[in-house]
């Protein structure tokens, strides 16, 4: 069982680096952001998967829960700016 | 091995496999609002099915409560985010990708 999340954890972590594609050739910013939010969201598992590595999941829980508070107000407060700005 | 690792097995295994699309989304297709619709919908299930998974190995304890919520959050401000950024993108006229106009592609 934990070497299932073991090697789930490897998939992952080159699932992981697949959008680091987009954020650095994307045509416009609004691709870079996007790819940056779901490195992001994707890391959120990676985390979890480490509390289960180290059999500390009670307190790696509460950091993926502010790790996602964080990227949500992240990606929330860029989108306003953009929003009465202008990309450029 | 009961039943109910082999339930967060196949969960887990399904969700990592939903982000596996939602990447392979996001590196393919052709404009913004397409891999937006790929990350938006995909991640989102994806982590979902992650973290119901990782809920049944922790049996009834304060874990499997704070798993549910992280799920609740992940499914509520996932696509909030992602719709905040395609509708700041759609404000400024970030002109969507049609089959007509190929060599028009570099907005």
């Amino acid at each position: 069982m934990d070497k299932f999340f073991l090697y789930l954890s490897i998939i992952l972590t080159v699932i992981i680096f697949m959008p680091l594609y987009r954020v650095v050739a994307g045509p416009t910013l609004y691709d870079r952001i996007l790819g940056a939010g779901a490195i992001a969201t994707k890391t959120m598992i990676l985390i979890l998967m480490i509390g289960l590595a180290f059999k500390r999941l009670d307190m790696f829980i509460d950091i993926t829960l502010a790790y996602a508070i964080l990227n949500f107000i992240g990606t929330i407060a860029i989108a306003k700016y953009l929003d009465t700005r202008g990309p450029h | 091995m009961n039943l109910l690792m082999i339930a967060a097995v196949i969960l887990v295994s399904a969700g990592a496999f939903f982000l596996f699309i939602g990447s392979l989304g996001l590196i393919r297709l052709p404009d913004f609002y397409s891999r937006s619709h790929a990350t938006g919908k995909s991640d989102t299930l994806g982590v979902m099915l992650v973290i119901f998974g990782l809920a049944f190995t922790q049996g009834l304890s304060i874990n499997t409560a704070k798993l549910l919520m992280i799920m609740g959050f992940v499914a509520f401000t996932n696509p909030t985010a992602t719709n905040a950024l395609a509708g700041a993108a759609l404000r400024f006229r970030l002109t969507p990708w049609f089959r007509q106009d190929k060599n028009n592609r570099e907005h």
